[in-house]
């Protein structure tokens, strides 16, 4: 396999990777803690390091894992001392904690593989030359770990389905049948730190951020199922990492950075045109609504008054534009949509329901 | 005589979801007048719609027969409790003067006068010993009672009180009836948001019966019936009483009303 | 004081007080308006507009790639409120989403100038993790220009901006136009953010804004003192932090100063009179007669 073919299914498969506990997030509307995560879980790799001295011990792996999961928590305890808002409280924790990592490998690991620009980065350009040989196996290391994380991560969502979608959309439901909202908050948590270690050696932090959240926003714009979202985000990340890779080779720039913008750019694009959530879509909606509402609080206008002492004057095309507080050509518009639909006729001045309209006025009045 | 405030043909919506659809109302100068309605009426949006809180489709808001934008300094308001953060840095004294900010002008600091002012207004809620307190020591009831301390220093004619009665103590209550009556004996006018269906007649000479629409509105005595609440709540009302005709009087409806649904 | 005889350090040390200073006043309103977060996807958001201002200059001034800072921050919040106006993606996703698209974006063209053979571009990358000893009398100079202007309008629209951060609907009421004093707000806040770009840098520069603001509030329940105090606390720890970095070798000034402010907040909510750990746990442990 040429090194450009693994690169790209390295990055293929860490996409896949982040989006899919990215959409949990992004519903939970945890998604700021993917950005604290995968900046702390630097921490438990270099500290792994301090007491192992060996980059490849899957210490390593397992005390990064334990400090994404620390952070979570600590950002919990934090909040729930009242000394600080949650907001504050993330904002405080990940900077401390990545701080004192970049101040450790600046001064004690200086000439170590572990640098701060790979840790913002990654360096999957490089990713192919750090292969593992395992009998006839021979891939690169981030190749393999990160099509174990998927997998892993494919196999949660597949068994724990139900569960997942019951404690995403109703927690109160789902603590009475027994699933502890803690419990699955924190496996979760857990899910997001293994795949931001998983994802970090190669693509670097702001990419598992970008992965993790820009896919399953974009897609939580063009769908409402819950399945759909996921497959959705796994295409958009697996696109984006395509492409972003392709943009970076064809003007030598960073890759992982490269990626996270083409997965801005899917976003934009789903914020854009989106069929029905799109703001091209939602301006043409609310533009139908606007008019269409107008003509129901003319019909309900009318109906109100109809009949009263008052009538002449609250129903009389001139004075209608100040009894409302409209634009008076404004209301001249609607009082011209309400007639061509058979609303409204006009006598002379004085505007009358039709029965048509008023079954509408009747029909808002209920609502 | 000019009414304090007149809503006309008011209409809030959310998108194409109205809130309020159509609303009259004319609130005579010197009176208390409760707004009542289910959750999801549109209580406090028609407050927040007649202070320009939020932007109405349709419709004017006059006081004393004039816009809202000229008439400002007349017009108080004391939000929901519970839509602030009250473990913001700061003492009631200070909460109080707030009050003071909009006829203070952009950059005169509030000095001795407004200090005054503050202290005479927590004086009347009965809150003075706790003027140097932080806000996060108070309770409900005396966070309401700093809110009406507030709106107080506005020296306003008109107010308007979003649910001020909610998880009060009785203290507060009393407090706030009290300086409601004291309101309205010197000329002013209160526009209350409440829940309380029973304690309407003895605390309000009007009320406004609204559910999206206006239902009815006018003197407790003419308006507020089995009929009207019933229109107003549906089925949401749970009548203990036995079937009353339509003419139950004001009296009699209070009697009728226990356990009624909020 | 032989330490500040020295003409870098003295000028070390005054950037990053100036920038101590305004990053905790304004942290203050930024903390309390529970933005935070915002103020992380602000920061990191400069950085594409520091390259471009670069780019289309040719310059390192550091007012022209302040400028260049400012507008992609404005530009990040800008599209935040619309996205979480406009769209049902709520808020901390359009944060997570703006911080790593705009960031991962900076790096690319940070990248992109790396090919360009002069010599200019060579110290932008110090933009992501600061570095205080490249500061010179000029940055020092820009610093002061924006930062005074900056405290100056804090202290006229205080009781403005005080009565908007407590409760901003009753601020409306008053007729305050609440609007243009929060994008006023909004843009000081930014000023502190490019302030700190050399000094800090984009990646930690959040927590500038946030940690003094947080430990002032355990020593005082008043927002004046807690402003004051936030701006001693971000001074303080501004010129400790890049004074040990300006002399140590191979430290970064960003984190040594969010090392500094950690020490600071971690001291402030265990010890702490009345709202600090220690000071409760006592309290609960001894009975009161």
């Amino acid at each position: 396999m040429s090194s450009t073919m693994e690169v790209q299914l390295i990055a293929i498969v860490v996409a896949a990777a982040c989006a899919l506990p990215g959409v949990f997030l992004v519903l939970r509307r945890m998604a700021m803690m993917s950005d604290a995560i995968s900046h702390t879980v630097l921490l438990g790799i270099v500290l792994g390091y301090f007491v192992t001295r060996d980059l490849a011990s899957p210490l390593l792996f397992v005390g990064a894992v334990a400090t994404g999961v620390l952070t979570v928590s600590l950002v919990e305890m934090l909040t729930r001392t009242n000394l600080i808002k949650e907001d504050a409280a993330i904002g405080l924790v990940f900077p401390v904690l990545f701080s004192i990592a970049v101040i450790l490998i600046s001064r004690y690991a200086g000439n170590v593989h572990l640098d701060t620009d790979a840790v913002l980065l990654g360096e999957l350009a490089f990713a192919p030359f750090d292969r593992i040989t395992w009998g006839w196996l021979d891939l690169p290391r981030a190749l393999l770990i990160g099509s174990i994380t998927l997998v892993l991560n494919l196999l949660l969502i597949v068994l724990l389905y139900k569960e997942l979608k019951l404690a995403t959309f109703d927690v109160g439901l789902a603590a009475t049948l027994g699933f502890s909202p803690v419990l699955v908050h924190y496996g979760l948590m857990t899910v997001v730190s293994i795949t931001a270690v998983g994802a970090f050696d190669a693509v670097g932090s702001i990419l598992v951020v970008a992965l993790m959240v820009a896919p399953p926003a974009a897609a939580y714009l063009l769908t409402d199922r819950l399945s759909r979202m996921l497959g959705l985000s796994v295409v958009i990340a697996v696109l984006s990492a395509v492409l972003g890779y392709w943009f970076a080779r064809w003007f030598n720039v960073a890759i992982a950075g490269s990626m996270a913008m083409m997965t801005g750019v899917a976003f934009l694009l789903a914020f854009l045109f989106a069929p029905a959530r799109g703001i091209v879509a939602l301006g043409v909606r609310r533009s139908r609504q606007r008019w269409e509402f107008a003509q129901q609080m003319l019909t309900l206008h009318l109906l109100n008054h109809e009949g009263t002492a008052e009538a002449d004057d609250e129903c009389s095309r001139n004075h209608l534009s100040h009894h409302l507080r409209w634009q008076p050509r404004f209301a001249a518009t609607v009082i011209r949509l309400a007639e061509q639909g058979g609303l409204i006729q006009c006598d002379g001045m004085r505007l009358m329901l039709t029965d048509q309209g008023r079954r509408l006025a009747q029909e808002a009045s209920l609502r | 005589m000019q009414p304090a405030l007149a809503i006309t043909d008011l209409t809030v919506a959310y998108h194409d979801k109205p809130v309020l659809w159509d609303v009259d109302l004319e609130v005579p100068a010197s009176t208390l007048m409760a707004i009542v309605g289910p959750n999801g009426a549109g209580k406090t949006t028609l407050i927040k719609a007649a202070l320009g809180l939020v932007r109405p489709a349709a419709g004017q808001t006059l006081f004393y027969g004039r816009p809202y934008r000229e008439q400002r300094r007349l017009v108080g308001y004391v939000p929901q409790r519970g839509s602030v953060d009250w473990d913001f840095p700061t003492s009631v004294l200070d909460v109080v003067m707030m009050g003071r900010y909009g006829s203070l002008g952009w950059f005169r600091r509030p000095g001795k006068a407004e200090r005054q002012h503050a202290l005479a207004a927590l004086e009347k809620v009965r809150m003075a010993d706790f003027a140097t307190r932080q806000i996060s020591q108070l309770s409900g009831g005396q966070q309401q009672r700093v809110f009406l301390a507030r709106a107080l220093v506005q020296d306003a004619q008109i107010y308007f009180m979003d649910e001020p009665f909610q998880g009060v103590d009785a203290v507060t209550e009393r407090a706030i009836i009290d300086l409601l009556r004291d309101l309205r004996a010197n000329g002013k006018t209160v526009i209350v948001v409440h829940h309380d269906l029973q304690t309407v007649p003895e605390y309000f000479d009007q009320v406004c019966l609204i559910n999206v629409r206006r239902i009815a509105s006018g003197p407790v005595a003419e308006v507020f019936t089995e009929a009207n609440l019933r229109a107003t709540y549906g089925g949401r009302i749970a009548f203990l009483g036995h079937a009353e005709d339509d003419e139950a009087t004001p009296s009699r409806t209070e009697g009728m009303l226990k356990g009624v649904a909020d | 004081m032989e330490l500040f005889a020295d003409y870098t350090l003295r000028m070390v040390a005054l950037g990053s007080a100036m920038l101590g200073i305004v990053s905790g006043v304004l942290g203050c309103f930024a903390v309390l308006r529970r933005q935070a977060l915002l103020g992380d996807a602000m920061s990191h958001a400069a950085l594409p507009g520091i390259v471009v201002a670069f780019l289309l200059t040719g310059q390192r001034d550091p007012l022209i790639l302040m400028l260049g800072a400012a507008g992609s921050a404005w530009l990040a919040a800008l599209l935040l409120m619309s996205v979480t106006r406009t769209t049902r993606v709520k808020e901390d996703s359009s944060l997570a989403l703006i911080l790593a698209v705009f960031f991962g974006t900076g790096l690319v063209l940070l990248s992109w100038l790396q090919q360009r053979p002069d010599a200019a571009q060579a110290g932008l990358r110090s933009f992501l993790f600061g570095q205080a000893a490249a500061m010179v009398a000029r940055d020092v100079q820009v610093m002061v220009a924006l930062g005074v202007p900056t405290l100056v309008l804090v202290a006229l629209f205080w009781k403005q901006f005080k009565v908007l951060t407590f409760d901003p609907e009753y601020a409306a009421s008053l007729g305050l136009p609440v609007r243009g004093l929060s994008v006023l707000l909004t843009s000081l806040i930014i000023v502190a953010i490019v302030l700190g770009l050399q000094t800090v840098g984009v990646v930690l520069m959040s927590a500038m804004l946030v940690a003094p603001a947080a430990a002032a509030r355990q020593w005082t329940d008043r927002l004046g003192v807690m402003i004051v105090l936030a701006g001693l606390f971000g001074a303080s720890a501004g010129v400790v932090g890049a004074l040990i970095s300006a002399t140590a070798r191979g430290l970064a000034t960003g984190p040594t100063i969010v090392l500094c402010l950690g020490v600071l907040t971690l001291v402030s909510f265990l010890f702490a009179p009345n709202r600090g750990l220690i000071w409760r746990y006592t309290r609960q442990a001894v009975p009161q007669v």
